[in-house]
């Protein structure tokens, strides 16, 4: 199934959405990869405020490279979502609704999705040239001096993003390896 | 005949390797990709190849990085025995070439000072530097940009030599199998067999420089270049990972002598976007 979702990702909407589906996404959402996670959660151990608010919050896990002159943003592409499945399940429950990646999660991340009503999408990884053309506007907002993995704002057009994971609990990329 | 390099030029060309792999595939890794797509028969993964190639066409033509990771690099340098460097020390002209490519190119500084305590470097500097005396009185400089979403899903077995051909091909399928779309397939595949524990992740990490096209020279070894690319391609990981007929577009084995215990296998796995270049001075 192809369809048009918007940014935030209320929880309504994420449940339209099924593992397998392609989606083009517009709208707000925010980078945060592995050092951004790891000050995020350790500001919540501690019960400290966010920077940035979670509710209904779409978080793209991308560290993108230098904008050059002229340009909104460098190359753009999803890194790796194994690396932040040990913070996932407490963004989640902070209101995260949506998380962009690419590559396998653990099981307790299937499940905090599925009780949590949130999705993890793929973009395709090694395509930063051409998602980074998706990308409108880019702000950063939080965590200015972790460089290329500080927190920035981003407003997309038709970013193509497909469900792996949804709220059932379904997993796109072992459906598709049983096939086999 | 002594002749004399002066390390400018290294720096120099260095400079200019890190940001032409970075905006530009080799012409064989774009043909691989190219020849993927004609023949791929399920429609999501010929549609997500011809996005690899419109991203390919998008870089080289608006010089916007392949892929945001423009890795850690890593250079292959072979340097002459009859040269004599003048300047500076050899490494730092490579070190300051790094830096400046990555700043001049706006590429992504990756580099962390300390793997615990991980605070950038901000040049992505150091690279990773081998060297090898070679003869002659040239310096053949080859560098890549290694991404590390496929570098984290390489794996090194100590295999026993009874393990055989068949124990080669299994862990390397099982090591492609286990990296499943982590390591953003189609994949390269390089694989080092023999020495010891240390020159065969060298020997896998040189492999990936190597022509897509290129065959081992020795024919056992060819055979199990192509029987085990056969298998890798069957497991239909496909593009993405989300199945295809193209898990991986070549697989080199590069092979050296071995202790009569052992028989050590590394595997080093490269994205689709297996950038090298090299140049001659």
């Amino acid at each position: 199934m192809r369809k048009n979702i918007t940014f935030p990702l209320t929880k309504a909407d994420a449940r339209t959405l099924h593992a397998g589906d392609m989606c083009y996404a517009s709208g707000t959402l925010y980078t945060a990869r592995d050092a951004a996670h790891k000050r995020m959660y350790e500001s919540m151990e501690r019960g400290e405020a966010l920077p940035i608010s979670l509710k209904d919050t779409v978080l793209y896990y991308l560290g993108p490279s230098p904008a050059k002159p002229g340009q909104v943003i460098g190359s753009a592409g999803p890194t790796t979502a194994s690396r932040m499945d040990k913070y996932t399940p407490r963004m989640l429950a902070a209101g995260v609704t949506g998380v962009i990646g690419k590559g396998k999660r653990s099981k307790e991340v299937r499940e905090s999705l599925k009780k949590e009503g949130a999705v993890y999408f793929a973009a395709i990884g090694g395509a930063g040239a051409l998602l980074s053309k998706c990308i409108k506007e880019a702000t950063v907002v939080a965590y200015e001096d972790l460089g290329t993995e500080a927190i920035r704002k981003l407003r997309v057009e038709n970013l193509p993003v497909v469900v792996i994971m949804d709220t059932e609990g379904r997993d796109y990329y072992e459906e598709v390896e049983s096939e086999v | 005949m002594i002749r004399e390099v002066d390390t400018m030029l290294i720096t120099k060309a260095v400079k200019e390797l890190c940001i032409k792999a970075t905006h530009e595939l080799s012409p064989d890794m774009a043909k691989a990709l190219h020849e993927a797509r004609e023949k791929e028969t399920k429609p999501l993964a010929k549609e997500i190849l011809e996005q690899l190639e419109e991203n390919l066409r998008i870089a080289k033509r608006e010089r916007i990085p392949i892929c945001q990771d423009t890795g850690m690099a890593v250079l292959f340098v072979e340097v002459g025995q009859d040269v004599h460097f003048v300047g500076e020390n050899v490494g730092e002209a490579i070190q300051k070439g790094v830096r400046a490519g990555y700043e001049e190119g706006y590429l992504r500084k990756s580099v962390v000072a300390d793997p615990l305590l991980r605070e950038n470097t901000g040049d992505n500097t150091p690279a990773i530097i081998h060297y090898e005396l070679v003869p002659g009185d040239k310096v053949h400089i080859t560098f890549t940009a290694k991404g590390f979403g496929s570098e984290n899903m390489s794996r090194i077995c100590m295999l026993k030599p009874a393990d055989g051909e068949e124990g080669v091909m299994e862990q390397i399928v099982e090591t492609v199998r286990l990296a499943g779309p982590n390591a953003c397939p189609p994949l390269v595949i390089g694989v080092g067999l023999g020495g010891d524990f240390e020159l065969a992740a060298k020997m896998a990490k040189h492999a990936l420089t190597l022509p897509v096209t290129e065959r081992a020279a020795k024919p056992h070894i060819r055979r199990i270049e192509e029987e085990t690319l056969r298998r890798i391609n069957a497991l239909q990981i496909g593009p993405a990972g989300l199945s295809g007929d193209t898990t991986a577009f070549a697989l080199h084995i590069e092979t050296y002598p071995t202790h009569i215990a052992g028989m050590p296998l590394a595997v080093n796995i490269c994205c689709h976007v297996n950038r090298h270049e090299s140049v001659w001075i």
